[in-house]
């Protein structure tokens, strides 16, 4: 490791806990992401991309979601709580003492929210504040944190819109004036305006239609580049990944099952997930009739087993995955697996 | 803009009329003789006569209707009180202010209280402080009006001689009506107003804005609270209506003359011209009420301006305002 990380996630796990049942939406995630570098996060709906990406900005919704371990170092901060729980109605030490922790923590993340990590969030519809210009929406980040005046403030956001395509006139119109692509231009905005460190995008071009999602990525890597932005692409979608990004890391039931830079994942996914996300997507080359998805379900995250979690829908499996958690390894310098089968003998 | 105003004044013209042959029907059907009413027992047969040729009773139906709009239309003129022998329009105008007063200084009242107790609510969901508002709302919705005039009357003025029981002109006689009106309505908003937050700072923009990094207290009350005005203007515009149609119980209680009271005296009295009128006039308002809160609604939220040029949705608010005053 040459360059100092910018952002490090270790061991987190993150639960929803109800009444009913406990989700565990990401368990013992790690993963580090250097300055100016792009990260794309795959999987498929409910793997937890978004819950960990709504972590490092320390938005989850409390309650339900509980941080039960794990730690996000930004810039050799601490962004997670590290004193303990209370876990008896009577901790009143405890307690006090997390939640002077947590206010603390929270004022630091207001400083680092919208300044040094943004958030793109997924939908663009609405994500915006219906009743407010969308100029104003940009200027609102821009007079949290560079102290600039009201008009200074407008001025820039003008700049800004200007720069991701749309013209500064538009500037008092409301988001239902704009479509949907216009939109997601202005959410760009809001999150590049302060010029952060790391981009958290969630599913940036979902919401849009193919020949916008183009655009979009285009004028984000454009963007990326100038202004030498790290960024974690959260997607399902591989075309986007290969675009843009120069690590990945396919996320599969609320754990990372492979990483690894683009040559690793795909030339030589190791994974069975990964190897069937590949097998899913059309081939150009080959001609077939149909496309071969992955048999099956993501196991529900209120009830996972005990031992590999793509188990019942794999493929390779052998008796011996039943027999407990596999760990990531690391077949080859860089691209990590978490597979007993697909890594026997390839241990570095 | 200005279009779309002008329509809606215009549309007051079809709901007025429909008003008025409503309430004039409902005097047609009754059974009763004013002529009866009007005169001593010991009338004569001719003074009836002579009386109901007066009063234009012996004229068919439709052209007393005419007269009657006509009255309406050309002079203001809602007819004579039979008990007064006085204009009902004057009657109804000197009488006016007072249910005003109470309608909208209540409502001011309960707006201020009921809208930030709302927030706390939505807020703090789930915490003792959401659990006691809501405890309160509950018993606050539940409480009858009058028994709830009464006791304040016993306590306030009663035992601490605080303000005076009954309407007496002066500036304290209003606190006690206005506190018991606006008690309900308290009730009534602060569980909307909690509601509608509640569904609001869990919208994707409300989590935008904390991602900018904006204090809690600011995303709740520039993001959040912006989002919930329409829903508080509809409350406030059918809290006003429905507290001019209701303000007979605490007109009464407090014993102030007021509109609410009139038609309720001229109901008992067989008074026709004063519950016509009375009723028209309260529709009337109700009307423009509704016209200003859908003018309101394009100024809280500008998604609707753009869709203005819907006539289903006016229609709609136009009928409700007819039934509203009919009420």
């Amino acid at each position: 490791m040459s360059e100092k990380n910018l952002l490090s996630v270790r061991d987190l796990v993150v639960h929803y806990e109800t009444d009913e049942a406990v989700t565990e939406a990401v368990n013992d995630v790690s993963f580090d992401i250097k300055p100016g570098e792009i990260l794309g996060m795959v999987g498929e709906t409910g793997a937890g991309k978004t819950t960990i990406g709504m972590s490092i900005m320390g938005l989850l919704p409390k309650p339900p979601a509980h941080v039960i371990s794990g730690s996000i170092v930004f810039e050799g901060e601490e962004l997670l709580p590290t004193s303990p729980e209370p876990k008896k109605l009577f901790d009143f030490a405890i307690r006090r003492k997390r939640r002077h922790e947590e206010k603390g923590l929270e004022r630091m993340l207001r400083t680092i929210r919208g300044k040094k990590i943004t958030m793109m969030f997924q939908d663009p519809m609405t994500a915006l504040n219906p009743v407010m210009y969308v100029g104003d929406q940009i200027s609102e980040v821009l007079k949290i944190h560079e102290n600039l005046s009201d008009a200074d403030a407008v001025k820039r956001a003008c700049e800004i819109l200007e720069m991701v395509g749309i013209p500064a006139n538009r500037y008092k119109e409301y988001p239902h004036q704009f479509s949907g692509g216009m939109k997601q231009r202005v959410v760009i905005a809001i999150a590049l305006a302060c010029k952060p460190d790391l981009i958290i995008a969630d599913e940036p071009t979902t919401a849009l239609d193919v020949t916008i999602q183009a655009q979009v990525l285009a004028m984000m890597k454009d963007l990326q580049q100038k202004l030498g932005t790290a960024m974690i692409l959260i997607t399902h979608d591989f075309g986007v990944v290969a675009d843009i990004c120069d690590r990945c890391v396919v996320v599969y039931a609320g754990e990372i099952v492979e990483s690894g830079n683009l040559t690793h994942i795909f030339d030589n996914p190791m994974h069975p997930y990964t190897r069937g996300l590949f097998g899913s997507l059309p081939n150009l080359e080959v001609d077939t009739e149909r496309l071969t998805p992955i048999e099956g379900l993501m196991p529900n995250p209120m009830n996972l087993l005990p031992y590999c979690s793509f188990f019942t829908r794999c493929k390779e499996k052998c008796d011996d995955c039943m027999k407990g958690n596999p760990k990531l390894v690391e077949v080859e310098p860089g691209h990590l697996v978490r597979c007993f089968v697909t890594t026997a003998g390839k241990e570095k | 803009m200005t279009k779309y105003i002008l329509k809606r004044i215009l549309y007051i013209i079809p709901v007025m009329f429909g008003v008025i042959v409503v309430v004039f029907l409902m005097k047609a059907a009754t059974p009763g003789d004013p002529v009866l009413e009007l005169l001593p027992a010991t009338a004569t047969e001719e003074q009836k006569d002579a009386m109901r040729e007066e009063l234009g009773l012996n004229d068919p139906l439709p052209i007393q209707f005419v007269d009657y709009v006509v009255g309406i239309v050309t002079r203001g003129d809602l007819g004579t009180s039979y008990k007064t022998k006085q204009p009902v329009m004057t009657e109804i105008l000197q009488r006016l202010p007072n249910t005003l007063i109470v309608a909208v200084l209540a409502m001011a009242l309960s707006q201020v209280i009921a809208t930030p107790l709302g927030i706390l609510a939505a807020v703090k969901q789930n915490t003792w402080i959401d659990n006691l508002i809501v405890f309160f709302t509950m018993v606050g919705a539940s409480l009858p009006t009058f028994w709830l005039a009464l006791m304040l009357i016993d306590l306030f003025s009663v035992r601490l001689h605080l303000v005076p029981s009954m309407y007496n002109g002066t500036v304290a006689g209003w606190v006690l009506p206005i506190i018991v009106v606006s008690f309900g309505a308290i009730s009534q908003t602060a569980k909307g107003v909690r509601t509608n937050m509640l569904e609001i700072i869990r919208q994707d923009y409300i989590r935008t804005a904390r991602a900018k990094g904006q204090k809690e207290s600011i995303v709740i009350f520039k993001h959040g609270f912006g989002n919930t005005l329409i829903p508080v203007i509809a409350g406030i515009g059918s809290g006003l209506s429905g507290q001019l149609g209701g303000a007979l119980i605490v007109e009464t209680v407090f014993a102030i003359p007021g509109v609410g009271k009139y038609v309720a005296d001229a109901v008992t009295a067989r008074n026709f011209p004063a519950v016509q009128g009375g009723v028209i006039v309260l529709a009337f308002i109700c009307t423009i009420i509704s016209i200003l809160v859908d003018v309101m609604y394009t100024v809280a939220d500008p998604r609707l301006k753009t869709n203005l040029m819907a006539p289903a949705k006016k229609k709609k608010s136009s009928k409700a305002a007819a039934a509203n005053g009919g009420a």
